[in-house]
């Protein structure tokens, strides 16, 4: 029988790694992500969990340990946050360049200075070009089914790629809800034990991740491309085997909420897309012709997806949990790109919410829909991106 | 244990066709490696000349498996092979960490003290030429004093690191240093560590005509001359127990060291010795030899 817990998303993400049967996890301590790993340490040596537990000295050795113990053959998982994925960044970039199907989940935190331990994506987003797969989810039910989704989407042929499963500070990392959590059996049914391609094998040697010409290189970065596109093709069909298996979707690529006749839709990511739900709801009884729309995968981005989004619609407004000092919320700025060929832009705008762990409530929202309604009546976006709720 | 170099193994698992320079021990001491362990072996090679010398893909010749790694990142990197083949029952195959002295006495130092501090069953070889000499010579803290690279133009200003003592203070059952001109030593430590249990170390000493200045022919005797100076000792520290190894163990008397002016005076990295910077290199040298010793006759570190 499945059961019903109700826990933290870090202890989830510690349930998932267990449940995916994970043979091997590196990780190093950091708030809010502790949580996670203490949980891990605990099943692992009250023998709950069949794993080797590496307590490493930083996260740059957790991400590297993660690397030698996949390139090992076996299943490997790993937690970070913040200015500890900030320390992977090397690392992150050797395992998806060398192809190793790691899954880690990533407690979104801002980073610093000043000291800040609260909700803010620009840690993984700031991550975006290292190849990692990222999937950004909005309650703890979806963090669960992510990471066991991870795992069989990485482990495919097709992709061999690794994957950031992330997760909001506090909003998510510490806030109990209920969790189904299927069978055992029915698990390893869904993603069946590891079996690598390759390993590092005395009786067939090789030697891995070596030095590359400019003759070849670009053929690896190539296939890297591809594998990414792979993985946009696979994620929406392994959530809907997921959806058979234990009963949640969370909508592949992007979940969509009242977009069908919406001439004004909200995107989002992370927890801020539920909040919008309920934006959505009250906004709908006033009249507004409103939707939302939240971005689950953000590597591979949706492109296509987000332009079937924008084909019936007048205007998209764009909620980001992070910035690209100079530039703009990361979220916008690949919307923007992903719409430039395409003949029914709608009008854009951009909105920084939320950094550094600051609510973003449905009044918020609401509010950010209203000022996007507005400039929509008047065709013209009045500031290409505003930052909401600030002291000026 | 190998008495001599006759009773080693025909097979060569460093191919032909590498990339090494003329007179590099670096090569001699990855073939003594291989003569030593085989081919059950498993390799991590962070950034460092041995990361270059096999050939880029999609040739090697290295014949037997390596995961080629980041640079400060071997320590953590063979924990996590060691613990996949533990998780996967395989126990016949080593694993080595085979990293250069910028690798490990400074970049690396961290990933191999959380290792060796977790006691990672795998052997981590040091080969020190005493400079990054695959980006051309920089500086590193190997890199003894007075010694011009090419980021010390008027010569290194500080002393070389203690590492191999950085090692003693993490407790592992195995430390031993070594020279590529002395392979029979060098086999039988590697041997002896591979029968223990835990983190074995050890620092190689690698001559390097490139970086070292000195004639490509001499590389044999450059490491001869280092031991027989008393500049590199061969020891071994097994369980906290200190003991030196021929031919250092006949050196304990001063007078039977050659003075280190005739193992400076060969190299051209150390062309700006003044007279008196020889003389405490000479001074500095046995003041270590007292201290080894005392740590011989105590025996524990």
């Amino acid at each position: 029988m499945a059961q019903t817990v109700i826990d933290t998303a870090n202890h989830i993400a510690a349930y998932a790694a267990k449940a995916a049967r994970a043979q091997v996890v590196a990780a190093y301590p950091i708030t809010p992500q502790t949580s996670i790993v203490e949980r891990i340490a605990e099943l692992v040596e009250s023998g709950e969990m069949d794993a080797e537990y590496i307590r490493v000295e930083s996260e740059h050795s957790a991400m590297s340990a993660c690397i030698g113990a996949a390139a090992g053959g076996v299943r490997t998982f790993t937690a970070t946050s913040s200015h500890g994925l900030v320390l992977m960044h090397e690392a992150l970039h050797w395992a998806s360049g060398s192809r190793l199907p790691i899954t880690m989940s990533v407690v979104n935190r801002a980073l610093g200075p000043g000291w800040n331990i609260w909700a803010d994506f620009t840690d993984s987003m700031s991550q975006r070009d290292t190849g990692w797969i990222q999937f950004y989810c909005a309650d703890n039910q979806e963090v669960f089914d992510t990471i066991i989704q991870a795992y069989k989407l990485c482990e495919n042929e097709r992709v061999l790629l690794p994957a950031m499963v992330c997760l909001e500070a506090f909003t998510l990392s510490h806030t109990y809800m209920p969790v189904k959590i299927p069978d055992q059996e029915k698990i390893d049914e869904f993603l069946p034990p590891y079996k690598p391609k390759w390993f590092l094998d005395v009786n067939n040697p090789f030697s891995h991740a070596n030095l590359v010409s400019p003759e070849w290189y670009m053929e690896f970065r190539y296939m890297m491309q591809e594998a990414m596109e792979n993985a946009k093709q696979l994620i929406p069909e392994i959530g809907k085997e997921c959806g058979k298996y234990f009963g949640f979707e969370h909508g592949g690529l992007i979940d969509k909420y009242k977009c069908e006749d919406a001439d004004l839709i909200l995107l989002t990511m992370g927890t801020i897309g539920r909040e919008a739900k309920i934006a959505v709801d009250n906004l709908r009884k006033e009249g507004f012709k409103v939707g939302t729309a939240r971005v689950r995968v953000f590597r591979p981005f949706p492109k296509e997806e987000i332009r079937k989004l924008a084909e019936n619609t007048q205007m998209f407004a764009i909620i980001d949990r992070g910035i690209s000092f100079g530039m703009e919320g990361f979220l916008a700025e690949e919307i923007k790109a992903s719409l430039y060929n395409h003949e029914d832009r709608p009008l854009i705008a951009g909105f920084v919410a939320g950094l550094g762990g600051r609510d973003v409530t449905f009044k918020t929202i609401e509010k950010i829909a209203r000022k996007s309604s507005e400039w929509m009546q008047a065709g013209k976006v009045e500031k290409e991106t505003l930052w909401v709720d600030l002291r000026e | 244990m190998a008495g001599s170099i006759k009773e080693l193994s025909k097979e060569e698992y460093l191919l032909k066709g590498h990339g090494a320079c003329a007179g590099c021990s670096l090569a001699i001491s990855l073939r003594l490696l291989f003569k030593a362990l085989g081919n059950k072996i498993v390799m991590v090679v962070p950034a460092c000349c041995t990361s270059v010398i096999p050939g880029p893909y999609p040739y090697t010749s290295l014949a037997v498996p390596v995961q080629n790694m980041l640079f400060e990142a071997t320590g953590a990197t063979a924990s996590g092979v060691v613990a996949a083949f533990h998780r996967r029952g395989i126990k016949d195959v080593t694993v080595v960490g085979w990293a250069g002295d910028g690798g490990t006495v400074d970049i690396g130092i961290q990933a191999l003290s959380g290792a060796a501090e977790r006691g990672t069953d795998f052997i981590y070889i040091c080969y020190d030429n005493e400079a990054y000499g695959n980006t051309g010579m920089q500086r590193s803290g190997a890199t003894p004093y007075g010694a011009w690279t090419t980021t010390t133009p008027t010569g290194k200003k500080e002393r070389k690191k203690d590492t191999p003592f950085i090692m003693a203070a993490h407790r592992i059952p195995y430390i031993a240093t070594a020279c590529s001109s002395y392979p029979i030593d060098f086999i039988n430590k590697l041997r002896k560590a591979k029968e223990i249990e835990g983190t074995k170390y050890i620092h190689i000493l690698a001559p390097c005509p490139t970086g070292w200045r000195y004639d490509t022919s001499k590389t044999v005797e450059i490491g001869r001359l280092a031991v027989q100076t008393g500049m590199w000792v061969l020891f071994e520290i097994e369980n906290g127990k200190f003991k030196f190894n021929p031919p250092s163990n006949r050196l304990i008397d001063k007078a039977k060291r050659r003075p280190v002016k005739e193992y400076l005076t060969l190299q051209g990295r150390f062309r700006n010795l003044t007279e008196d910077d020889i003389e405490r290199i000479q001074k500095w040298v046995d003041e270590d030899w007292e201290r080894y010793c005392k740590l011989a006759s105590n025996q524990y570190v």
